[in-house]
């Protein structure tokens, strides 16, 4: 047996929870969430979904997991793998032995390594009994029959009794790391109210593992995990389709405007055309639309109609999206592109996650059509991106796209809740003067953007289309040179945009040999690996993360000119290395990529870094 | 000085008021300028302020009529028009919203649209030119076309059955449907007004002449000589009866229209009753063709109906006056949350 991983005081640890799809995984790591949010740990999470809608029970194909990293210093991913995993059938050890660490924990429900389900999860012989599991520590809990032990005279049938048993792990785990049980049983509480057997089901649940804990082998073994230094304030877990819906509605009540939301329903983005579907409470009008195209389009109406609007899709969607983006470029519409990236091309894998959607985004419209690019960095910063974009998009009079993916969309991360000022101010351009002062198409003189009016604004009726347009009057034209005026005019007004991004920000070394970078949501895992490779006393490296892709921050090419080599890691073939190739050709890139629907770990950037550093050396 | 906008201050509007500074550019003798005459007449007599007016269109002739209409408008892409239109009009249900599209933009690439504007019944007024070609592109077959009709894509003879919108727009559960010849300024008015005061979508389809390419192509059903015994304006309450002498009218047996002599022998022609909910009857007026049966037009159907539009805006205010939630805040601050001190 290997020594265990686990030590009394560690900084951070990661846990992965897993059962088959209707053990309420996902709700068990949900409630470990809170409880360590509420212990002052910075927390990652990310769920692991089965494929199928109803995948058959107890196989491999059906196994929904939950991993979560926690920590007494800020944690920007879910962790490669897990320190301690807790299985509550044989499929679930089966599809997750890859995910643990040698010398980890394994937390299993012993009653379910019976011979039917061993045989479906292709065992022989219960791993529990035979050497399988020797490089680990293993709790063999008899979960099942202790949770039925103790809801006997709760008047449940076997079945009901057997689904609380993800609440016994919890218990398990809970008392582990030394957490209180009286916020979890408040969560529990408030997740079953109204439904006082359940509530009473799952917290006997919960302290019948927690007791079986106390009284057993992992009885003074518990660990406790510092609280993180965070910022004071207000927080809760959020994923990244929630974050990125409640920034469009920040974003709408700042600028005092209605939102619209025009999509279709699409993996892995539609959980935000469901949360906003629910937000009728807020105001926000829905319109699930007959397709992709029908929903970009119905956008544009709402958004030319005076409401802050958005569409939402992922690449395949945005493929069809494109034509009605460029009417949205030349008429110079505020709108707002969320895609949600997923691995491509085509349907591809569409549950997992992928950034291969940036050439489409910078490059995937007919004619000249430049538009403002953000990509988001962890789920709660969705928040923040989808506010932003929607503050350009307004301010500037412009679609813009914000890039997420399904790494984001579906991790948690917890959120501070903003406090009154932290959010910037967004100013809808109207004209202030009489119409006969006005032309559609005038434009301000610090960043070209023409005003917004819309229907309702009396004297200001105006035509808007996809034909070009005369300079200042938007009236039609073929006129050579106008149309090469009105080109240049669109890109600057985009480029001008850069003026209001914060500079490009460096972790580590400001200048030296090897410059790492990224965009979007790998943010998480490269900043860790270059963090601990400070750490261990690497003092040449630095590390800058573009959350704004186009325009980049005006000092981009400042901060890349200070270091000899540039690591460009990206979960794609290289399209970001060939936009900064195209803009900076001077600098000497490597690239790292990753094209397999799985997020970066930590340990690979790490390894990618050393290799670089290695090679160049080398040389 | 900022122009006085209260709207009690205001001239009662003209057709004038809608007509746009922009050239009118449509070849000679096309209907498309009888359309627009109408529009800008009807127009005034609206009760909306002119601001609120938000015309939309797609692509092709029909569609650069949004540029000689001075109202708020998008020129929007390619069958789009009524996807623009729906997004606008649930934005701000306060706009009177109208589409201008053709035979090509609606039926062809945006066909989708249109069967769910017809069964999504938003408030919409839906104007289809319809003169059975793509003339912009100059000359191929639409999805209206006749079979038999040369074009540059059909250079033997169209070999393809078409659509008779009313059939599509009826079957896809339209709640207004009217049908008028482009040589008719009276009826087409009337329609354009019917339509406006409909609640849920209103598609209007305009039998409409291309001088290039399909030059006469209603002529039987339009032309003064021959449209009283090839066309039946339908009138709610009235007699379905046609004819130079109105000797004619129609009558169903065995589930089938049928044309029968009125009179004491043949009995009693229909009375028209567009707000009937009776699809297999207006569905069977919408696609009497000549020679056996006179083409309908007027208002083939008009049933009463909640429009979407108004549904989602009654939801969301009710959902509001439930909710705890007044500003974002209180919705964030709902649910599991902590504090870090």
């Amino acid at each position: 047996m290997k020594e265990s991983v686990l030590t009394p005081s560690m900084n951070r640890v990661v846990v992965r929870f897993s059962g088959d799809s209707g053990d309420g995984i996902q709700l068990t790591g949900d409630l470990f969430s809170q409880s360590s949010g509420i212990a002052g740990n910075d927390l990652t999470t990310i769920p692991d979904f089965p494929a199928e809608i109803r995948a058959p029970q107890g196989s491999i194909g059906g196994v929904s997991s939950f991993q979560i990293q926690i920590g007494g210093t800020e944690i920007y991913t879910p962790g490669d793998a897990a320190d301690v995993l807790v299985v509550l059938n044989p499929a679930a050890l089966a599809a997750n032995l890859s995910y643990i660490k040698p010398g980890g924990t394994i937390i299993a429900d012993r009653d379910t390594f019976v011979p039917k389900n061993l045989k479906k999860a292709g065992y022989e012989s219960s791993p529990l009994e035979d050497d399988t599991l020797e490089d680990f520590q293993v709790i063999r809990a008899p979960a099942t029959s202790l949770t039925k032990e103790a809801l006997k005279d709760l008047g449940l049938d076997n079945q009901a009794m057997a689904r609380s048993r993800n609440m016994f792990a919890l218990g398990v785990v809970l008392f582990l790391f030394s957490r209180p049980l009286t916020k979890t049983v408040r969560f529990i509480e408030r997740k079953f109210s109204g439904k006082p057997s359940l509530v009473e089901a799952n917290v006997r649940a919960l302290e019948a593992g927690y007791n079986f804990a106390h009284s057993t082998e992992l009885s003074g073994s518990s660990i406790v995990i510092p609280p993180a230094n965070l910022p004071k304030g207000t927080y809760r877990n959020i994923d990244g389709n929630t974050a990125a819906a409640w920034g469009l509605l920040s974003a709408a009540e700042a600028a005092g405007l209605r939102l619209s939301l025009c999509s279709y329903p699409i993996t892995p983005a539609s959980e935000i055309l469901h949360e906003l579907s629910k937000r009728k409470d807020m105001g926000a009008i829905v319109f699930q639309a007959e397709d992709e195209i029908a929903a970009v389009c119905a956008a544009i109406g709402a958004a030319f109609s005076g409401n802050l609007s958005a569409t939402t899709t992922s690449g395949p969607g945005a493929s069809l999206k494109t034509e009605a983006m460029g009417l949205a470029v030349i008429s110079e519409i505020p709108l707002v592109v969320i895609n949600v990236q997923r691995a491509g091309p085509s349907t591809g894998l569409p549950t997992k996650t992928e950034q291969s959607d940036l050439n489409q985004a910078l490059y995937g419209r007919h004619g000249e059509a430049p538009l403002p690019i953000l990509a988001a960095s962890s789920p709660d910063d969705c928040f923040y991106y989808s506010y932003m974009a929607a503050k350009i998009a307004v301010e500037h009079t412009t679609p813009v796209i914000l890039l997420s993916d399904s790494y984001l969309a579906s991790g948690t991360s917890p959120w501070r809740i903003p406090e009154k000022g932290d959010l910037p101010d967004i100013e809808i351009p109207k004209f202030k003067g009489a119409p006969e002062e006005w032309q559609p198409y005038s434009r301000s003189e610090e960043f070209l953007n023409r005003s917004w009016m819309w229907p309702g604004d009396a004297g200001f009726e105006h035509r808007i289309g996809g034909l070009e347009k005369k300079e200042n009057s938007g009236n039609l034209t073929y006129e050579p040179l106008n149309h090469e005026r009105m080109t240049q005019i669109r890109k600057e007004k985009i480029e001008r945009i850069s003026a209001k991004i914060p500079d490009q920000t460096v972790l580590g070394a400001k200048s030296g040999h090897l410059l790492v970078l990224g965009w979007g949501s790998t943010h998480g895992a490269i900043s860790t690996a270059v963090s601990e490779l400070i750490e261990d006393g690497e003092d040449s490296i630095g590390f800058t993360h573009f959350n704004y892709i186009y325009p980049l921050p005006a000092n981009s090419k400042d901060v890349l000119s200070q270091f000899e080599e540039i690591l460009v890691c990206e979960l794609n073939d290289g399209q970001f290395l060939n936009y900064l190739r195209s803009h900076f050709p001077q600098f000497t890139y490597h690239k790292f990529t990753k094209v397999q629907g799985q997020p970066f770990f930590t340990s690979e950037i790490k390894a990618a870094i050393i290799n670089t550093l290695d090679n160049s050396h080398e040389d | 000085m900022k122009t006085d906008v209260t709207a009690k201050n205001r001239k009662p509007l003209t057709r004038k008021d809608f007509a746009s500074d922009q050239a009118v550019r449509w070849c000679p003798g096309c209907g498309d300028f009888m359309i627009l005459a109408i529009m800008q007449k009807a127009f005034a007599q609206m009760d909306h302020p002119k601001e609120k007016f938000l015309s939309v269109s797609g692509i092709g002739c029909s569609s650069r009529i949004t540029y000689y209409l001075d109202t708020y408008g998008i020129h929007s892409i390619h069958g789009r028009a009524i996807a623009v239109a729906t997004g606008a009009k649930l934005a701000k249900p306060d706009l009177n919203v109208w589409v201008f599209t053709g035979d090509g933009d609606c039926m062809a690439i945006g066909g989708n649209h249109f069967i769910h504007a017809c069964r999504r019944n938003a408030d919409l007024n839906i104007v289809i030119f319809n003169n059975n070609i793509y003339g912009m592109t100059k000359g191929q077959s639409s999805p209206t076309t006749p079979v038999g009709k040369k074009t540059k894509t059909s250079p033997e003879g169209s070999y393809e059955n078409p659509f008779n919108i009313g059939e599509v727009a009826i079957g896809a559960g339209v709640s207004f449907f009217a049908r008028v010849p482009d040589n008719d300024p009276l009826l087409m008015e009337k329609m354009m007004l019917e339509a406006y005061h409909h609640k849920g979508t209103s598609v209007i389809e305009v039998l409409q002449n291309c001088v290039i390419f399909t030059d006469g192509i209603h002529e039987q059903i339009t032309g003064k000589e021959t449209k009283q015994d090839n066309q039946i304006v339908l009138e709610e309450g009235k007699p379905m009866i046609f004819g130079k002498e109105n000797e004619r009218g129609l009558t169903t047996s065995e589930m089938r229209i049928k044309t029968i002599l009125p009179g004491p022998d043949a009995g009693e022609a229909m009375i028209h009753n567009p707000a009937d909910d009776n699809i297999p009857l207006q569905m069977a007026l919408v696609k009497m063709q000549i020679p056996e049966l006179p083409v309908a037009t007027g208002v083939i159907r008009k049933v009463d109906s909640e429009s979407y539009s108004a549904y989602v805006h009654k939801m969301i205010a009710r959902e509001q006056q439930r909710s705890e939630f007044k500003t974002t805040s209180d919705l964030y601050h709902s649910g599991n949350t902590w504090e870090i001190e």
